[in-house]
């Protein structure tokens, strides 16, 4: 601080204004203010006010572990998962989940987890071939154990997999959730499968973000004629029914183009609808934004348009934002499930929950294999954990919420 | 009657509005309410705010007492506890409220059910209540005409005509225009003055006995102004209603009341006749107010005098007087455990220097 | 250029007075009201009607009026926050010299801009909760270029002690802070840009009585040391009598009367001001009046009559009576006001009015303190 730069009895401002009307007389010290109490709270930025407020809502908070952790699975899906999800092993198709048993072949308590291997059975009364555990084999689960070898994202070569019985083992059949109709492990499936679904949600939501936010604070910012078409164009969005709409555009997609090509245009369909709810919030910050006081005093200051744009309006609502776009994951989760479930979105050979479900679509399957329906589960989990986390979060969003 | 001080004294508790003189305790004919050492708490996350802290003040039929104070003090929420409208986490945890209703028992209004009977009874129709924001006391979907005769069928039986000619009468009474016509607009379609008529006219409908009103014209332009609190006058007399008027403004106070509580973080500070209260203030935090409001002919340019520093955090009450840390004349030893001083017939102050001289 | 522009239209009319900082002439706003599909205008809202007024140069013209008056409307154009329908806005700019601030285009105003400040009625929405102190205060030096880094910390710091509030408190958001804390802040930011004019807008509404003495204190002090020259505009009378030099009073949209501080309080001549000055609650119990609905009370002397309590409400702007828009609430009304719209004219010096009878009523001020 810089007192010497204070004339004595006025100050440096008054001399250098040449309008000044000097001072008549010293001018009474002015009455310094008391202590502000709780420093922490005053110096607290806007993400740190929202974070205090975030971690009181336990759920939220649990969800959001949760949600971290998923992504990080699917993320290492290839390490996560005991056996590559492509394998197909003829012989042990529709095979029950293998249950995790403590009880060694003597018949004695392992603290340890293990599984059985299987052994073919003949069922007496359908003549079918089912699988059984062979309570004379046990082999502990281990971690970090070898298996067959994959490359991480396509790029890391390895063969250490998170879990697994271990190259040792004669024939590998942990399958701890069962296999589908090509025996393939539908653990290492559903791993997979995560990885697609949930980075369909995120990519897609971010894509709406974008669009959203750009119309809807173009449509707001400059009001007129400029809002009026793109509400009537966001309108106009809005009315098409979803799902046929959707249906639609996924059929217009050639089978014929590879995953990744697949994968993007399921995206973009997905988020065409969902930036307009989005760009509707956002243009309504953005007007209400436009009176506040404190923009106009930006204005009166001197400030320009782009200033007050990304400097005071965006600011304001970036948390609020952030809250309604997490809560707009579940959505399109759900379009790529549904889209895919119905064989027009992602299809084999991709992974994804919704063409792991399209599997149990059909009676048989679920009276005699039920366990294929289990995909639903950590896609249910997923969506109420996003739906939680995102609640939680719009409550801490806004720490100078009126 | 007395009643026991935080301090362990006694303090007599006399009733405003008397001639010197008078006996110990008041005909209870006259006495319409009387709050008794009233608590209030409010449970947060981030402690425990003591809203009103032992809060005691009476009003006589026909009087009318003037609350005063500026945020935080505690002064709605102690009008809002006498018909058990204090907001949630806020509590009573201790006092009475009695009120001596005519021609039947006395009630403690602090004892009953807040969600029961007794006090919808009550409310409304004995005590009504005046809201600040008027449009938040109409109701936007229901016309003028609706909230009124509700009130009337509810409280006094009528039957829907004659409940609608009573509104009508009580709206002209209070000189809302036109009545026959206004009655069935709605909320926002009157204007500022002609709502804040509306929402007195609903109050008055049933004749209470008291009417409390909290800042009923902070909101409205000074010329609208003048005449609702003419017409509150003219209604206090007309009915005979005493009337607990809740405000900041201490020109309104002067011209309107006849007693005057100032409150100071949840308590009264000073409790007396409106005209000692304006010549011959005690405390040093009503004698500030005083000081610090610019009033109209003072013809000099003169600073103002303020009270040094600001009003502390809720949660953060100074030990023993609440008023020190901002009091010119603070002494340590003296002014440890402050109590009330009655300085004047139905004069009192809290504080312990309150009879020592002014320099 | 839009600065000549500027400059030429300042000589269309009578040159401005020296002494004065700024001169308002015929300003008025309307704002459209539109029906149907396609907007049609049916009719205007006359938000300001034609307002003319000057401020001298270092001091305080109050502005008051009641709701819907025009006041805030005025100061806003005066900043050039919108622009007004027509009238002109005369500012004598350091830089500059004496423009017309309504035939500036943005990129002229901009640099006009750190020379007229404001400050606002709300501290709760003036200041933006997510920039810190040194973030809000330095704003004006930064996007004006009048200084940054270590300079502009060491400006902000100074100015926070100047307002009263401790130097270390650059790093805080203003969420710590109370009401009267923040209106320093608000100071501080106006201040910052070394304005010739600051037009506050009701700064002491919307804080608690203690504080609005230490805020009006502080306005007055920094008036004095830095020269400034203040656009006050209120509601509450008793503090704009307190802190202004001059006093314009407006009633929907029109400038009913100006005149010095002492002579309007004391010797007012439109009926709306006196009423006004009748209605104002004064902190004398024994001054307790009983009002007269309407009428005029015989009891004068000392100036202690009955309240004046005036019929009817407000007059509606996009409505307004014919002729003098007071005239369905004056008690004095004759029949030319329901025809004729009075002008304001200089009936005594320093002193206008528009009103028809101002010459030969006789109306009450404010009774002086004894």
């Amino acid at each position: 601080m810089s007192s010497e730069r204070l004339a004595p009895g006025g100050s440096e401002l008054a001399l250098q204004d040449q309008y000044a009307i000097p001072a008549a007389e010293p001018v009474p010290a002015p009455e310094i203010e008391e202590e502000v109490e709780d420093e922490r709270l005053t110096v607290a930025s806007q993400w740190q006010l929202i974070w205090w407020r975030f971690r009181k809502h336990k759920i939220a908070l649990v969800c959001g572990v949760l949600l971290v952790l998923f992504y990080l699975i699917a993320a290492f899906a290839e390490f996560v998962a005991p056996y590559d999800p492509n394998d197909v092993r003829g012989q042990y198709k529709y095979v029950n989940p293998v249950l995790i048993t403590f009880v060694d072949p003597d018949g004695n308590f392992v603290p340890w987890p293990g599984v059985n291997l299987l052994t073919s059975t003949r069922d007496p009364e359908t003549l079918r071939i089912t699988y059984v555990p062979d309570r004379s084999t046990w082999y502990p689960i281990q971690f970090f154990v070898e298996g067959s070898a994959y490359k991480l994202w396509g790029m890391f070569p390895s063969n250490i997999h998170l879990f697994g019985v271990g190259p040792d083992v004669p024939e590998q059949t942990m399958f701890l959730l069962g296999t589908d109709r090509l025996g393939r492990d539908l653990l290492s499936r559903i791993l997979f499968g995560a990885r697609m679904s949930l980075s369909i949600g995120l990519v897609g939501v971010t894509l709406s973000f974008l669009l959203g936010v750009t119309f809807g604070g173009i449509s707001g910012y400059y009001g007129g004629w400029v809002d009026m078409i793109v509400q009537r164009l966001i309108e106009f969005l809005r009315s098409i029914p979803r799902i046929p709409m959707w249906m639609a555009l996924a059929a217009a997609v050639p089978p014929k183009w590879p995953i990744e090509y697949t994968y993007f245009a399921i995206t973009i369909i997905l988020s065409i609808i969902g930036w307009t709810g989005l760009a509707r919030v956002v243009r309504g910050r953005f007007l209400s934004l436009r009176e506040e006081d404190f923009v106009l005093a930006a204005r009166l200051c001197g400030a320009r348009q782009p200033r007050i744009i990304f400097r005071h309006m965006l600011p304001s609502f970036s948390s609020h934002i952030i809250a309604s776009a997490t809560l707009a994951v579940p959505g399109t989760i759900l379009g790529e499930t549904a889209l895919s479930f119905l064989g027009l979105g992602l299809r084999e050979p991709a992974i994804s929950w919704g063409v792991l479900l399209q599997d149990a679509q059909n009676v048989q399957v679920v009276a005699l294999s039920p366990w294929l329906m289990l995909p639903a589960v950590p896609l249910i989990i997923t969506i109420m954990a996003f739906n939680f986390f995102g609640d939680g979060l719009r409550d801490a969003a806004d720490p100078y919420g009126r | 009657m007395t009643l026991p001080t935080r301090t362990g004294g006694n303090m007599t508790l006399t009733t405003p509005g008397w001639t010197p003189a008078p006996p110990p305790d008041p005909p209870l004919s006259d006495l319409l309410l009387e709050v008794r050492d009233l608590k209030v708490q409010f449970t947060l996350d981030e402690g425990i705010v003591r809203a009103v802290d032992g809060v005691s003040y009476s009003i006589r039929r026909g009087r009318t007492l003037g609350v005063v104070g500026e945020s935080g003090c505690g002064k709605t929420v102690t009008a809002q506890s006498v018909l058990r409208i204090v907001p949630r986490p806020g509590r009573i945890v201790g006092g009475q409220i009695m009120y001596y209703p005519p021609g039947g028992p006395a009630v403690d209004l602090a004892a009953l059910d807040p969600l029961g009977s007794q006090i919808r009874a009550i409310r409304g129709k004995e005590i009504a209540y005046i809201f600040q924001e008027p449009m938040a006391a109409l109701i936007p979907v229901h016309t003028v005409a609706h909230q009124m005769t509700e009130r009337l069928r509810l409280h006094l039986k009528l039957s829907k005509g004659e409940a609608r000619q009573r509104a009508i009468e009580t709206l002209a009474r209070v000189g809302m225009p036109r009545p026959a016509q206004t009655i069935d607009r709605y909320a926002h379609q009157l204007s500022g003055g002609q709502r804040q008529r509306a929402i007195i006219a609903m109050a008055l409908v049933c004749h209470p006995s008291l009417l409390i009103a909290d800042e009923p014209t902070t909101a409205l332009d000074v010329t609208t102004e003048a005449q609702i609190l003419e017409l509150l006058l003219e209604l206090q007399r007309d009915f005979g209603m005493a009337m607990q008027y809740i405000t900041h403004n201490l020109g309104v106070v002067a011209e309107l009341v006849d007693d005057v509580v100032v409150m100071y973080l949840g308590k009264p500070v000073e409790y007396g006749p409106v005209e000692e209260i304006f010549e011959d203030p005690r405390h040093p935090y009503t004698r500030a107010l005083l000081r610090s409001i610019p009033k109209l002919g003072k013809k000099s340019h003169e600073r103002l005098e303020s009270i040094k520093g600001m009003v502390p955090d809720p949660y953060r009450i100074p030990a023993g007087c609440a008023f020190h840390p901002r009091c010119p004349r603070y002494l340590a030893d003296i002014c440890a455990e402050p109590v009330y001083v009655e300085v004047g017939p139905n004069h009192r102050v809290l504080c312990n220097r309150a009879g020592d001289p002014w320099q | 250029m839009a600065v000549s522009a500027a400059r030429r239209s300042v000589a269309d009319g009578p040159p401005p007075d020296p002494n004065n900082l700024l001169e308002v002439r015929d300003l008025a706003k309307l704002f459209p009201i539109t029906q149907g599909l396609f907007r049609k205008v049916v009719g205007h809202v006359r938000a300001v009607d034609g307002v003319s007024f000057a401020i001298p140069r270092g001091k305080t013209l109050g502005l008051v009026g009641e709701s819907g008056c025009g006041k805030t409307t005025t100061s806003r154009m005066i900043l050039r926050a919108f622009d007004p329908t027509s009238g002109q806005v005369l500012f004598d700019d350091k830089h500059l010299g004496w423009v017309d601030l309504t035939r500036l285009d943005e990129s002229a105003m901009r640099r006009i801009r750190p020379n007229m400040q404001m400050i606002f009625q709300d501290p709760y929405a003036s200041l933006n909760p997510r920039m810190t102190l040194l973030e809000v205060i330095g704003e004006p030096l930064l996007v004006n270029g009048i200084a940054k880094g270590q300079e502009l910390q060491d400006r902000v710091a100074s100015l926070l002690r100047r307002v009263g509030l401790r130097p270390e408190y650059v790093r805080r958001y203003p969420h710590g802070f109370s009401g009267g804390q923040r209106q320093r802040i608000g100071i501080a930011r106006a201040l910052a840009p070394h304005p010739q004019l600051v037009v506050c807008d009701e700064p002491v509404s919307a804080l608690d009585v203690s504080i609005q003495a230490q805020i009006l204190n502080l306005l007055q002090d920094l008036q004095q040391e830095f020269g400034l020259t203040y656009l006050f505009v209120a509601h509450d009378l008793s503090v704009v009598e307190h802190i202004s030099d001059r006093v314009a009073v407006m009633y929907v949209g029109k400038l009913v009367e100006l005149a010095d501080t002492e002579e309007l309080f004391l010797r007012p001549l439109h009926p709306y001001t006196e009423a006004l000055l009748s209605a104002v609650p004064k902190p004398n119990p024994r001054l307790r009046r009983r009002g007269s609905v309407g009428g005029i009370d015989s009891d004068r002397g000392n100036g202690v009559g009955k309240r004046i309590v005036l019929r009817g409400e407000v007059a509606d702007p996009s409505n307004p009576p014919p002729g003098c828009y007071f005239h369905p609430r004056c008690p004095y009304a004759i029949d030319r006001c329901k025809e004729e719209a009075p002008v304001l004219r200089e009936l005594r010096p320093g002193h206008s009015v528009s009103c028809h009878r101002a010459d030969e009523l006789e109306l009450v001020g404010v009774p002086t303190e004894a």
